[in-house]
């Protein structure tokens, strides 16, 4: 750091005229903030240049990368591999993963380990749909990603075939680093560009289950609102998507 | 088990108690075994399973096959136990395929034996053996709107071509 200031101080004396928007002069106006020496409209200014930029978004991303709930849920041997990330000597919580949720109403994140059965692909179908938006799925080992080494009748030929997945960790199963590495992965695909058109493609948007719409006790008014809440999600994740395309979508 | 002359005194006290139920016995590797009318299963069952000094009283397990191509293509085989004298007897009745949709037909033992009941299901469920006189013939394993006896060995393997970078140009579609 010492090498890095006395560069900057190298590249123009603190003399010359500067802009606004130099790193230098910034710097030291973040400096006097510390100081509080830097009130009233001086303040606005600094909050807008150097807060705003820092958009709204990036914010909320990075706040949902690092504080991801997973769904309580094994398939097959895998979910041995993935029941020791949150052991200590894994420790998926340095990432904030930590917190299995038994609920998928709780849950934003869907780990899919084993192998799905024909039989049971319904029922995970239906678990992911009744987790909250946003939500991902890890598809865990050969088996979920492509059907690994059960090439029979009885098992789905990869998950993707019935539901979105946003990452595929190979493996048979995969050692728990290798899972903890694709959900750094996710992390990063949260952090930049979070949504890569499949939520669409599967139909998987806006598909919470509404508990009282499922028994069949919800008056008419209660259906109406969730209908127009799903059209109000399909319409903002399609936004959502052509601004993350740069509007070419 | 009984030893190969033993196996041979229940056959042909069986033959008394059902004529002509016993069609062979084989004994191989140790185990014994009864090949029988597959009419008269509830006959030979019955028997062993109440005539003193047999007294089979515990059906281990229930389970079909498919011989293919042999003729008569399916078994069903019940696995016998006398606990008090730890010995096991293989009771197998051959099936031929009627053909077409038609499914070989057995007699349910759950008269017998209740704990046939998930067992023939599963029997029905991979061969398509029919049991008459099962209170709840249903699939047990697959889903229930499943086409097809997956277990048979007619049945195509299933499951898709694993594309390799020295194979892609081959499967077809394989860009999608």
């Amino acid at each position: 750091l010492e090498v890095r200031r006395e560069k900057l101080r190298g590249l123009a004396p603190l003399s010359e005229p500067r802009s606004p928007t130099d790193l230098r002069v910034r710097q030291l106006r973040a400096r006097d903030l510390l100081r509080g020496d830097l009130e009233g409209p001086a303040l606005e200014k600094h909050v807008e240049e150097a807060v705003l930029p820092t958009t709204m978004r990036k914010a909320i991303s990075w706040g949902r990368a690092n504080s991801i709930f997973p769904a309580t849920f094994g398939l097959a041997c895998c979910a041995i591999e993935m029941m020791s990330i949150v052991s200590p000597r894994y420790d998926i919580a340095r990432f904030g993963a930590e917190n299995m949720r038994a609920s998928p109403r709780q849950a934003d994140m869907l780990i899919l380990s084993g192998r799905v059965s024909i039989k049971m692909a319904p029922v995970v179908r239906r678990i992911y749909d009744q987790m909250l938006e946003p939500k991902w799925v890890i598809a865990m080992g050969a088996c979920s990603s492509s059907g690994g080494m059960f090439a029979n009748y009885a098992v789905v030929q990869g998950a993707d075939k019935f539901m979105p997945v946003d990452v595929h960790v190979p493996g048979c199963p995969p050692r728990p680093e290798a899972l903890v590495y694709g959900f750094n992965k996710l992390q990063r695909m949260i952090l930049g560009n979070p949504d890569p058109g499949w939520r669409r493609r599967y139909n998987g948007i806006g598909t919470e289950e509404w508990a009282r719409a499922a028994t069949g006790t919800a008056s008419q008014e209660e259906i109406d609102a969730y209908a127009a809440a799903r059209e109000l999600s399909v319409s903002h994740e399609t936004a959502r998507s052509q601004e993350s395309r740069g509007g070419a979508a | 088990m009984p030893d190969p002359p033993g196996l041979e005194l229940i056959a042909k006290e069986l033959d008394v108690a059902a004529a002509g139920s016993v069609l062979d016995t084989y004994h191989e590797h140790g185990q014994a075994c009864l090949i029988v009318d597959p009419e008269r299963i509830l006959d030979v069952l019955g028997w062993l399973r109440d005539a003193p000094q047999q007294e089979y009283r515990f059906l281990a397990s229930l389970h079909g096959v498919d011989y293919l191509p042999a003729e008569p293509r399916f078994a069903v085989v019940y696995e016998l136990l006398n606990m008090p004298r730890t010995e096991r007897l293989r009771v197998r009745a051959a099936l031929a395929d009627p053909g077409g949709d038609e499914l070989p037909e057995i007699d349910s033992c759950m008269p017998l034996f209740a704990a046939a009941e998930l067992q023939e299901r599963e029997a029905y469920d991979f061969f398509g053996i029919a049991f008459r006189g099962h209170p709840d013939l249903r699939r047990i394993l697959m889903p229930e709107d499943y086409v097809g006896w997956p277990q048979r060995r007619d049945f195509p393997m299933g499951g898709e071509p694993v594309i390799f970078t020295h194979n892609e140009r081959e499967v077809p579609r394989w860009y999608e």
